[in-house]
């Protein structure tokens, strides 16, 4: 781009003695330029990219912290793949990510449904169901050993008083993960309902007031106008929700620990013990890399389904 | 304008429809068979929580247990205040969300409007680079950023809870996209009058920017306050605990005294509720901007 094309923002007049020359009108163009994104620059470089590059060299290394990395090579990942620890991490993930994606999805997609009208107390509602997402990892985690407590906890009491045998819950390796996935649910139901609404609310009103002239009943309005709509959105809210439920920790830590017997172990839970228990932070970094990989895979694959099937989710 | 959303995304406007404008009767929809018990439902949690924070602690370890506490007490907070140090947790932790509020407003204002309107070498380049980091999962930075951490001498110290919030891509990426959608007309009417960039930025372009930097507040505010993992690496020195870090490590130690356990719950979760329902319509704005923008 020439000068004479840009406008009185992009090329405020600089000092009158610069005025002649270009390049040093240029010069300060580009300091300024510098001067507004530099300081955020610099954060995001030596918070993300810089650690990132450095990670990934310390997956090709053996190091505690302490003595000299040893540079070994593929090593951590071949340990990786043969490690049934970490499998076991994988098949706890991937039990939870089936729980809580399609859970999280559909939840949000009724719930979003159910608001998205004009009725009394729709105030009250929208308050009751949004409320959660303000809860931290850390509350949730008491709340969810609070009120699934096999003793004490509401949930066995309310079984208890409908004369139905009590669970063992997050004390059960069975149902464990499962207590992690309703917990989960129950703060971030907002993110999915928020999303569904808003896209809800994009869907031309002609287009089902037409339907309802044309004697479509609600269901058939829903499915054959209003459900198309919400595909692209459908497929953003999956990846989403799987790339969050890849990630599983917090919950975690703050209710089982890993535990019963391993049984909620996830992949991070799995790394956060290698890298910051063991210090082994070259195998944690490899857990680490593996994981972005694999979120990536599932990323670009639904991306590319998506794309096949004329989605345009992004 | 409407003062409350974001210009970009037409969307949010509408999410929360101002329900209590009209006071006309409202027909009876069968969704609420659905919708009241799912309220209720959803509400459980929370209600539980403030109830056991007030009960007290002999019955909450009961069998079988009351469904209300016979009576109300304090005693969970006072437990709380007088054998932990909650009251100097909660202080880290709002230092910490105030810090990063800050931060992330001045930084990532500049760092948008930098890249939305300022034209320089390098900058699509920069801005590719931050975009990226959007994809790269936290798990992949802890170890890195621990060991700089720990080089610098920033562990332990409130100062690593709070250096990784200064600044971030989203909210750079936030920024950007709200300025580049409101009129460049003021900014040049500004510039021939002679103000200088700067003297633009701060007194033309940030004004305008409320609803954005209010979005970008409430995100960093979640963030920031909720944060778990970051603070569990970075600090074991329990005077600089932050709140969350403080009731995730009562779980270990302190499972069994409930009423304050969930009186420190209540003190970590009020401040957000509390927020939440002062500025409802901005925080679902937050959530549609994270997730439709993200």
């Amino acid at each position: 781009m020439t000068p004479h094309e840009s406008t009185a923002v992009e090329r405020l007049p600089v000092a009158p003695a610069a005025a002649g020359s270009r390049r040093v009108r240029r010069l300060v163009d580009n300091l300024h330029g510098w001067a507004f994104i530099g300081p955020a620059m610099v954060i995001v470089v030596g918070l993300s990219i810089f650690p990132a590059v450095w990670s990934f060299i310390l997956s090709l290394q053996k190091w505690d912290g302490f003595s000299e990395p040893r540079l070994v090579g593929t090593a951590n990942y071949t340990r990786l793949v043969s490690d049934q620890a970490f499998w076991d991490a994988v098949r706890h993930t991937a039990l939870y990510t089936f729980l809580f994606v399609p859970a999280s999805v559909l939840a949000g997609l009724l719930l979003a449904v159910a608001l998205n009208r004009k009725i009394r107390g729709i105030g009250f509602y929208r308050t009751a169901i949004f409320v959660p997402f303000v809860a931290s990892a850390a509350s949730t985690g008491v709340l969810a050993t609070y009120l699934f407590s096999p003793q004490f906890g509401l949930v066995n009491d309310m079984l208890r008083r409908l004369g139905l045998p009590t669970q063992g819950w997050l004390e059960d390796p069975t149902q464990a993960m499962v207590v992690i996935a309703i917990m989960s649910l129950w703060g971030q139901a907002a993110f999915t309902t928020v999303i569904y609404l808003a896209a809800l609310q994009d869907v031309p009103a002609e287009l089902t007031e037409a339907a309802k002239i044309d004697g479509a009943g609600p269901w058939q309005t829903f499915w054959r106008i209003v459900w198309p709509h919400l595909s692209p959105v459908t497929v953003f809210v999956v990846v989403w929700q799987a790339i969050g439920a890849l990630q599983l920790f917090d919950l975690v830590y703050t209710t089982t620990r890993g535990g019963p017997l391993d049984a909620t172990k996830t992949i991070v839970y799995f790394l956060w013990e290698k890298a910051f228990r063991t210090l082994e932070f070259g195998y944690g970094s490899a857990a680490a890399y593996g994981l972005f990989l694999v979120t990536l895979t599932i990323t670009i694959g639904i991306v590319v389904y998506s794309r096949r099937k004329n989605l345009e989710a992004f | 304008m409407a003062a409350t959303t974001l210009q970009p995304s037409p969307e949010q406007e509408v999410v929360v429809a101002p329900v209590t404008r009209r006071r006309r009767r409202l027909p009876f929809s069968g969704w609420h068979f659905f919708l009241l018990p799912t309220a209720l439902v959803f509400m459980v949690p929370f209600v539980q929580m403030v109830l056991a924070s007030l009960s007290p602690a002999k019955e909450l370890v009961q069998f079988p247990r009351p469904l209300l506490p016979s009576h109300l007490t304090l005693d969970g907070f006072r437990t709380l205040f007088s054998t932990t140090p909650a009251l100097h947790w909660l202080l880290n932790s709002t230092i910490v969300s105030v810090s990063a509020i800050v931060a992330q407003s001045v930084l990532c204002s500049l760092a948008g409007y930098g890249f939305a309107r300022l034209k320089f070498k390098g900058r699509n380049v920069s801005f590719f680079f931050i975009i990226a980091t959007i994809m790269i999962p936290t798990q992949v930075l802890m170890v890195p950023t621990y060991i700089v951490f720990a080089r610098l001498g920033l562990l332990d110290g409130l100062g690593a809870a709070i250096v990784p919030w200064l600044a971030g891509a989203f909210g750079i990426f936030l920024m950007r996209q709200f300025f580049l959608s409101i009129p460049k007309e003021m900014e040049e009417a500004a510039a021939l009058d002679g103000c200088s960039r700067l003297q633009i930025f701060f007194r033309v372009v940030l004004p305008l920017a409320k609803p954005a930097l209010a979005t970008l507040a409430i995100f960093t505010l979640l963030g920031s306050w909720n944060d778990l993992v970051w603070p569990l690496i970075a600090i074991n020195n329990e005077n600089n605990f932050t709140i969350q870090l403080g009731i995730a490590n009562f779980q270990g130690t302190r499972r069994t005294q409930w009423e304050m356990l969930m009186a420190a719950n209540v003190v970590a979760t009020a401040p957000l509720i509390i927020f939440f329902l002062a500025a409802q319509r901005q925080f679902i704005a937050t959530m549609t901007f994270s997730g439709v923008k993200g």
